[in-house]
């Protein structure tokens, strides 16, 4: 009640001016039959005090990175976010802003857009990107319905390799807009050289030319769902000869170290930008980012900032190709999409400003070196392997010669997330784990890891 | 750079200079082994377009970013269908404890329960609030619990073999996600007319009914701010006809604890965090928007739900995977955590009688505010408002030329956020006002002496307002030339 500002006192010399003798007759245009008799069932109000107590019991018993040793990726990654990040989303005037509708006092929001868009663009290599969409997974969603689109065409191919979760999610969003999906395997080989762990490229041959015409997009996620580079330029060319789109989701971090999807073909470039700045926060808000060429952009979903002039010639910023949107069209919009994630957007925008190319580089970097680090020496406990051998970003796959759920299971004991247990995404790999390690992980942190996994592998846990 | 003029904030990829920057970053404490490890053709030559530049420039400029934009922290945003109210702070420090800042989302269950214990609560609130049985607090915006709601409805009919029921009918007043996520969903979409007292005209609702009805998208209170006062009558007709009826929880802000849309007889509701329970908007999102649903739609529900487990008198919360009929996941992970945190802190603080609390006090600052705009702009539906009403300029801009585009850029002269301007569309020049329960009489009052002034002014110098806003960094911008040359993004020369 804190929050109300009108005293008693207010509220009398109001409703006496509306000509009412007290607050239920503000409410009298509702029927009687659907008032409701009793107060809403819920806890008593809390003081701030006592809310703050309550909340940091409820966040005390979490199992957080800020206690807890974190290997766990899987589309989620334990990256530093600079102190300028969180100091300048906690500004009032981005904070509590509405979207920027009304340009000339959202200069602020908007140009942050604008900046935020050709950072996307730098990184993925692409012509034109979006103010971002809600999460990596949607915006997969939003890029396959988007090459639906564009080729008139009805089925999309992804491989199993993309993140399992992005997977059902576009799978929802499919049975919606009713396209097709069919899903392309990865290459499993004993005794593996190299090849096995990424999209079987005869298979998806096989599967683009049963239906030649009708495919309206090819989906690849690299680094894959389990660090691994996938060919991807042989993917590209293959969607590329039979008319449809090539789709890419990728880990942003990966682009400071690894070409740009551009490079490579993609004709759309989305994924998951919570490295770039927006902690974990056990799975959001974080921002899908969605970028395209730009023959594609009036097909693009989203909120999009252009620049512009005002009548004396000033430069500035405002939403544009509105004529896209569902405010305008309504049943005919590219996408029901109304907000974007602006203020994961921002953080984004700031993170880049503040790491630079360089940074970014050297973050990709201390990921890559460290995740090749704790995969050789995981490889040397006696009965463990890497299950995949060709070339990872940030996360790898270890067999060890115990459940999986045990491993962890004792790994927890001492305050160590282990990674994720694949055998909840692929049944066919239970027993193996994906880990992954970041920038943050130190090299104690790993060696410890090292150490307690071989004394659990050797029955000393 | 020229910093600290009135004027523009140059682009951050101005202040770039190479070597400049790069934060600060661990060192390597491993080998940095990584010659030959990745093929050399996918390592990436130079990254150019990201800005090299030094922290304080950084801090600098995106604050003199904020400083360009309006914000509820610094002014009154009565901006309508939008519920702009005060963002409570404490809901920020709560979403900051690092305990939930720095959860991991694949967090097994039972290292998660502080979190799980948020979400299953909040649910249990929401569902308490709206009327319903269960809810997903996957949906990270309104248009994405409008997208699960619908492919809900359209999973119901199929279930029950009523495939066939194709069409949903929305209201001509109606928020543009309405039709366009029906039509994402596959759905035909029809529009009923609303009728002379803003309602929804039950002679044209009954024509458009049928075999081939799926469902009814309904905004109540409406976009016009009104009850409509044959709800129980429309849910009658919609559930006769075999049809569902879905809640737009967008203006949820007037009936807390006054009336559920469950009650009302919607069986699917959406609401918007980010609106009607004080979460930051953000410039644009993060938001969430939480779907709830009756007893006969649960099956539907995205998975995974949050179960409270009572093992004996040990609570346990846990994710639930086990519903074979559920439309499917939405979302990554648990949708955006950080905003439904948000959310139940604001409900723990205020408890059921601080909510009815904001619901009396927004729809009394509507009405207080319509009162005192009433001979000023045409009113076009002369009745109580809930939390939210509209005008029209129609008259005014027939007299002096003046339009509601013109009103709403002088307002931001007169330092407000101009209300929603043309929208709903059924209103000619249309204003939509909604003032809020964390505004006091005073800037009320302030709001409407501004609006005098305004109207005063059309009169007297028109061309003073066709030139407003004339106290802002830029001026009217030109939407056409943005759009017919989209300049989308910095490119270095």
């Amino acid at each position: 009640m804190s929050y109300i500002p009108n005293t008693d006192q207010d509220r009398k010399a109001m409703l006496e001016i509306l000509g009412l003798s007290d607050m239920e007759g503000l409410f009298r245009e509702i029927p009687e039959g659907v008032r409701l008799k009793r107060g809403l069932d819920l806890p008593t109000a809390m003081s701030e005090p006592e809310l703050l107590r309550h909340a940091g019991e409820l966040a005390g018993s979490n199992a957080a990175s800020d206690r807890w040793v974190c290997f766990l990726g899987g589309g989620a990654y334990d990256h530093y976010v600079p102190s300028v990040v969180g100091y300048l989303l906690s500004r009032g005037e981005f904070l509590t802003a509405y979207t920027p509708y009304q340009a000339e006092i959202s200069q602020g929001t908007l140009q942050a857009i604008y900046e935020f868009q050709s950072m996307i663009c730098a990184l993925t290599g692409m012509d034109v990107a979006n103010a971002s969409l809600y999460d990596g997974a949607s915006a997969l969603a939003e890029a396959c319905m988007m090459a639906v689109r564009v080729t008139g065409r009805s089925r999309v191919l992804v491989s199993c390799t993309v993140n399992p979760r992005y997977r059902e999610v576009l799978a929802t969003y499919a049975r919606g807009a009713g396209f097709d999906i069919e899903e392309v395997p990865f290459v499993h080989a004993e005794n593996d050289v190299g090849g096995s762990g990424v999209t079987d490229l005869e298979r998806l041959k096989g599967a683009v030319s049963a239906v030649p015409d009708e495919v309206a997009a090819v989906v690849l996620q690299d680094p894959n769902f389990f660090g691994l580079l996938e060919p991807a330029r042989e993917v590209g060319s293959i969607a590329a000869s039979h008319g449809a789109l090539f789709i890419v989701s990728c880990n942003p971090v990966s682009l400071g170290l690894l070409e740009p999807p551009g490079a490579y073909g993609a004709d759309i470039v989305v994924g998951e930008g919570q490295p770039l700045g927006c902690g974990l926060n056990f799975g959001g808000p974080y921002l899908g980012f969605f970028a395209t060429r730009q023959k594609f952009v009036r097909q693009m979903p989203g909120r999009v900032a252009g620049a512009t002039l005002d009548a004396e010639g000033r430069r500035g910023y405002v939403l544009t190709l509105q004529a896209r949107e569902q405010h305008i069209r309504r049943e005919k919009a590219t996408s029901n999409i109304c907000t974007n994630q602006a203020l994961m957007a921002l953080a984004a925008t700031i993170y880049l400003s503040v790491v630079g190319p360089q940074g970014l580089n050297r973050i990709a970097e201390l990921c890559a070196a460290k995740a090749r680090y704790a995969a050789g020496r995981l490889a040397g406990i006696p009965g463990c392997e890497l299950v995949f051998k060709g070339p990872f970003f940030n996360e790898f796959v270890v067999r060890a010669p115990k459940p999986a759920d045990v491993v962890l299971g004792q790994l927890m004991e001492h305050g160590i997330l282990g990674g994720l247990d694949l055998g909840v995404f692929y049944p066919e790999m239970a027993g193996s784990m994906l880990i992954a390690v970041t920038e943050k992980r130190t090299r104690q942190e790993i060696d410890g890891l090292v150490d307690l996994m071989g004394g659990i592998v050797r029955g000393e846990g | 750079m020229e910093r600290g003029k009135k004027g523009r904030e140059p682009l951050i990829f101005e202040y770039s200079r190479p070597g400049r920057g790069g934060g600060n970053l661990p060192g390597p404490d491993v080998p940095m082994d990584l010659v030959d490890w990745f093929p050399q053709e996918r390592l990436r030559q130079g990254l150019r377009g990201l800005p090299e530049v030094a922290e304080v420039d950084v801090i600098r400029h995106f604050t003199r970013l904020s400083q360009l934009n309006y914000s509820v922290d610094t002014g009154f945003y009565p901006l309508g269908s939008c519920t702009m109210k005060y963002n409570p702070r404490v809901n920020e420090t709560v979403a900051g404890l690092p305990g939930f800042s720095w959860l991991h989302p694949h967090t097994p269950d039972e290292l998660a329960q502080g979190a799980l214990a948020v979400i299953h609560e909040l649910e249990r609130y929401l569902c308490e609030i709206g009327g319903m049985a269960r809810a997903s607090l996957q949906p990270a915006a309104g248009a994405h619990g409008e997208l699960a709601g619908m492919l809900i409805m359209k999973a119901y009919h199929e279930q029950r073999g009523q495939g066939h029921r194709r069409r949903v009918i929305v209201p001509d007043s109606a928020h543009g996600t309405n039709p366009a996520t029906a039509a994402l969903c596959g759905f035909e979409v029809v529009q009923v007319q609303s009728d002379d007292r803003g309602g929804i005209d039950l002679g044209a609702l009954a024509s458009l009914l049928g075999e081939d009805t799926a469902g009814l998208m309904l905004t109540n209170p409406n976009t016009l701010g009104l009850f409509d006062e044959n709800i129980i009558r429309i849910a009658a007709m919609v559930h006769e006809a075999g049809g569902l009826l879905y809640y737009d929880g967008a203006n949820a802000n007037a009936i807390l604890g006054i009336s559920r849309p469950g009650d009302m007889g919607f069986d699917i509701v959406h609401f918007n965090l980010h609106k009607t329970f004080s979460t930051p908007h953000g410039g644009g999102g993060p938001g969430a928007g939480a779907v709830g649903v009756k007893e006969h739609l649960v099956p539907f529900l995205p998975v995974p739900l949050v179960d409270r487990v009572d093992d004996g008198g040990n609570v346990a919360y846990r994710l639930n995977h086990d519903l074979p009929q559920s439309i499917g996941r939405l979302h990554a992970f648990m949708g955006n955590f950080g905003v439904v945190l948000r959310a139940y802190a604001y409900i723990r603080t205020l408890g059921a009688e601080g909510l009815r609390s904001v619901s009396n006090n927004a729809v009394l600052n509507a009405n207080y505010l319509l009162a005192g705009l009433k001979d000023l702009l045409e009113v076009p539906y002369d009745r109580l408002c809930m939390h939210e009403f509209v005008v029209s300029a129609r008259n005014i801009k027939k007299e002096t030329g003046i339009s509601a585009l013109d009103i709403a850029k002088r307002l931001i002269d007169h330092g407000f956020h101009p209300p929603t301007m043309y929208f709903p569309l059924i209103v000619e020049e249309c204003l939509m006002v909604e003032p809020t329960e964390t505004e006091s009489k005073e800037t009320l009052d302030r709001f409407i002496a501004a609006f005098r002034d305004i109207i005063h002014e059309a009169r007297e110098e028109p061309e003073q307002v066709k030139l407003a806003p004339q106290s802002t960094v830029v001026g009217r911008m030109d939407e056409a030339l943005a759009a017919r040359k989209p300049d989308l993004r910095f490119v270095a020369d």
